[in-house]
This record gives C-alpha cells, sequence and structure tokens, in this order.
C-alpha cells in the first residue's frame, strides 16, 4: 500500500495529520479557494487523498476513515471549492445542441472546439525517452486504476446504459484475463521504461494540475448527482484516445522501444478504443439521455470539462519541457530514474 | 445482444461494430485473432490495422450516415 504523501500546504498537511491517527473530531479547517482551483498544489493532493480511500488506501491508515463524517464534511467543502472553479472556468462556454439520437455529434463538437496543444504529436515526433518516462509518470495518477472511477457509476445506472458500460469495463479490466487488464498494461509500460510501477509510488511528484484530472472523475464518479456527468467524461475520454495513443506508439517504437510490454499498452488503446468510443458516445451516453434527457447538460459538462482539465495538463507539460525542465516537482529521492 | 447471431451496426462516421457471436476470416479461411467481444471493423478504407478500425476515420473526416443510404433516384 502507497504511503501517505508529504503535505504541500494547510489543507493537505491538516488531511495527513488527520490520517495519522485513529479517527477523532475532525477540526474546523478554513477552506479558502486558491488562486487556481483547478491546478492548486495543496487542494488538489488534499482532495486526493480523501478519494485515495475510496480506491485503495495508504498504508498505516485506518480504513475507517473512509466514512467518517467529519473528514467527508472537509471533503464537501473542497469539493465545492473545486467545483466553484470548474463552473468559473466554464462559464464563457455554450453546450452544442444534444439530444439522444445527436450525442455522438454534440460530443464531437466539443473535442472540434477543444484548441488545447497536441502533447501526443510532440512525443511522437520530438519525445525523448525522457519526456516519455514524464509522461508516464504523471499518467500512473489515473492509469494504475484505470477505469476505477468510471466503475462508480454502474450502481447508478441501470437498462441499456448499464449494460453499455459493462461492455467497455469488460474490456478495460482485461476480458477476464489479469494480465490484460489495462492498469496492469500501464505498469508493464513503466517497468519496460525502467519506472517504478507501485501503485501511489510518485504521488509526491505530481503537480496539482495533474492530480486535478483524476479528482475529476471521482468527483464525478462519486457523486450519484454527476451520473451525467462521469458517462461524459468517459465518453469523450474514449473518442480522444485512438489517436494520440497511436502517436504513443510510434513515438515509443522511434525511439527504440519496440517491445510488447513498452508498447501494448498503446497498441490496445488504438483498436479497444475505436470500438470503445461508439459505444461511450451512441449508446451508453445517447442512452443515458435517452432515459434521463435532464441529464443532457450534464453529459457535456463532463466531457467539457474533461477536455478543459486535460489541455491545461497537456499546457503544463508541454510548457515545461519547452524551457528545458521537468513537469514533475522536485524530490529528494528523484523517483523517477529508479 | 441477440442470442440468435452477431449484430452488425454502421455507426455515424464511423465503424462497423460487430457484437457477437461471430468469427472472423480471411478470404483463405484462415481466423484473424479478435481480442474482444465487440470489434469494430473499418468502412473508411484508411485504418492502418485494417481489418479493425483505428480511429483514422476521424482525421480523414470520412462521413457516412448509419442507416443506409437510400436507392439512387
Ligand atoms: S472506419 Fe475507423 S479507420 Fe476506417
Ligand atoms: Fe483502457
Ligand atoms: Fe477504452
Amino acid at each position: 500500500m502507497p504511503h501517505l504523501p508529504e503535505p504541500r500546504g494547510e489543507l493537505s498537511s491538516a488531511v495527513t495529520d488527520l490520517l495519522g491517527a485513529a479517527p477523532g473530531p475532525v477540526p474546523a479547517i478554513d477552506v479558502a479557494a486558491p488562486a487556481d482551483p483547478l491546478g492548486d498544489d495543496d487542494l488538489h493532493l488534499a482532495l486526493y487523498v480523501l478519494y485515495e480511500l475510496h480506491y485503495r488506501g495508504f498504508d498505516g491508515v485506518d480504513e475507517r476513515w473512509e466514512w467518517d463524517p467529519g473528514l467527508l464534511g472537509l471533503r464537501a467543502r473542497l469539493e465545492a471549492v473545486f467545483e466553484d472553479g470548474l463552473r468559473a472556468a466554464l462559464s464563457g462556454w455554450t453546450p452544442p445542441p444534444a439530444d439522444a439520437t445527436t450525442m455522438d455529434l454534440a460530443l464531437r463538437a466539443i473535442d472540434d472546439a477543444d484548441d488545447a496543444p497536441s502533447l501526443s504529436r510532440f512525443l511522437e515526433t520530438k519525445g525523448t525517452l525522457e519526456h516519455y518516462r514524464e509522461f508516464l509518470v504523471h499518467r500512473s495518477a489515473y492509469q494504475l486504476k484505470e477505469a476505477d472511477p468510471h466503475s462508480w457509476a454502474i450502481p447508478r445506472l441501470s437498462g441499456p446504459p448499464k449494460a453499455e458500460l459493462l461492455e467497455v469495463q469488460f474490456d478495460e479490466y482485461g476480458g477476464g484475463d489479469p494480465a490484460r487488464v489495462h492498469a496492469q498494461l500501464f505498469a508493464d509500460a513503466m517497468v519496460a521504461l525502467e519506472l517504478d510501477a507501485t501503485y501511489g509510488a510518485h504521488l509526491d511528484r505530481l503537480p496539482g494540475v495533474t492530480l486535478a484530472t483524476v479528482n475529476l472523475m471521482s468527483l464525478f464518479g462519486l457523486h450519484r448527482r454527476w451520473r451525467g456527468a462521469i458517462v461524459g467524461h468517459l465518453a469523450l475520454f474514449e473518442m480522444t484516445s485512438s489517436i494520440p495513443n497511436g502517436r504513443y506508439a510510434r513515438g515509443l517504437r522511434r525511439l527504440g522501444r519496440r517491445s510488447k510490454a513498452a508498447t501494448a499498452f498503446f497498441d490496445e488503446h488504438v483498436t479497444a478504443d475505436a470500438i470503445h468510443e461508439n459505444v461511450a458516445a451512441v449508446d451508453l451516453a445517447g442512452g443515458l439521455v435517452r432515459r434521463e434527457p435532464a441529464l443532457v447538460g450534464d453529459v457535456l459538462l463532463g466531457a467539457r470539462a474533461l477536455a478543459e482539465l486535460e489541455g491545461r495538463w497537456a499546457r503544463h507539460l508541454l510548457g515545461a519541457w519547452e524551457a528545458g525542465h521537468s513537469s514533475l516537482r522536485a524530490s529528494e529521492a528523484e523517483a523517477v530514474a529508479a | 445482444m441477440s442470442s440468435e447471431g452477431a449484430r452488425i451496426t454502421p455507426y455515424r462516421d464511423g465503424p462497423l461494430l460487430v457484437r457477437g457471436p461471430f468469427t472472423l476470416v480471411d478470404q483463405d479461411g484462415a481466423e484473424i485473432e479478435v481480442q474482444q467481444r465487440t470489434i469494430a471493423l473499418c468502412r473508411c478504407g484508411r485504418s492502418r490495422r485494417k481489418p479493425f478500425c483505428d480511429g483514422t476515420h476521424k482525421v480523414a473526416g470520412w462521413k457516412a450516415d448509419s442507416a443506409a443510404a437510400p436507392p439512387p433516384a
């Protein structure tokens, strides 16, 4: 099990201090909105740690904390800051028109309107092995628990959309073969690039802008009221996967990393997500809106929020690399070059 | 999924999804290995992973309806 991370400010200190002891009263903690609620290091580490109690937990942390009312109250206040930040960032956005039969077109319009720089083009043509390693370290925050945040939606859906979600998730979890679980393929790629693939090993090095991309999924997944948004998030995630993953795989081969372990994760996603994107956009997202028309706005918001946070994340990586430094937080251990 | 046979769906501007049970064979009868229960077959002609779709139809801006085209007038 991973260790609790080093705190980065008042919120994450408060959270890690609490979790270091047995469940007890949670003091009133002042939660003020940071300058950047979509990327703040302290806010997003605190939220990430609180969400992680619902996934794999931490070494030495009492598992009863997961449902401690005081701690959930603190989490709700952090979530409110994050949610307000999201709404503010999307306030100028006009959702495309959509209904159950045009959901695929509306989601595509959101993707087409996305003007974020292309990380996959950069890695394919110019990426170094060190860039690839950083990329994998960032992505490990999600990819080592790939599909889990969207699985929270399963008990919130019924009928055809539930079956369609499971159709996608079945593949994500390897179709019954543990060696083909996508999180395992990702771990294999990390090891092939000489990285530590232990769950949570790199948490101290991940900036808030990266943690926010995972917190977004946990926020949408863990709240039933956001079931439309987690479905929209998944649909756009699948729709923006085949092409970039093909590029990542070609870049790795260009760098001479041709082993199956290095490339299988990316190769698998080229063809798997060419299937998933249709199932997720048409049958899952469209199917959900057919049953619950009132959710159409949330589905689109989930997709747009994904594009927004992924864009900020990609800009962070490319900006750091263009300036010639690491996109990860500094650490004494320099855990990346294992 | 129907229990009687495969169900094939052309998706708008995208591939043909085939939901099992099915067998995929080449013209010499050799079986083409399939990883998923459902597969996407390229119908735009531009995939680098034929017969499977690899998403290239999007880059190409390829267009086709899901429903059958009307017969010529
Ligand atoms: S239909 Fe997708 S690549 Fe041809
Ligand atoms: Fe996957
Ligand atoms: Fe997928």
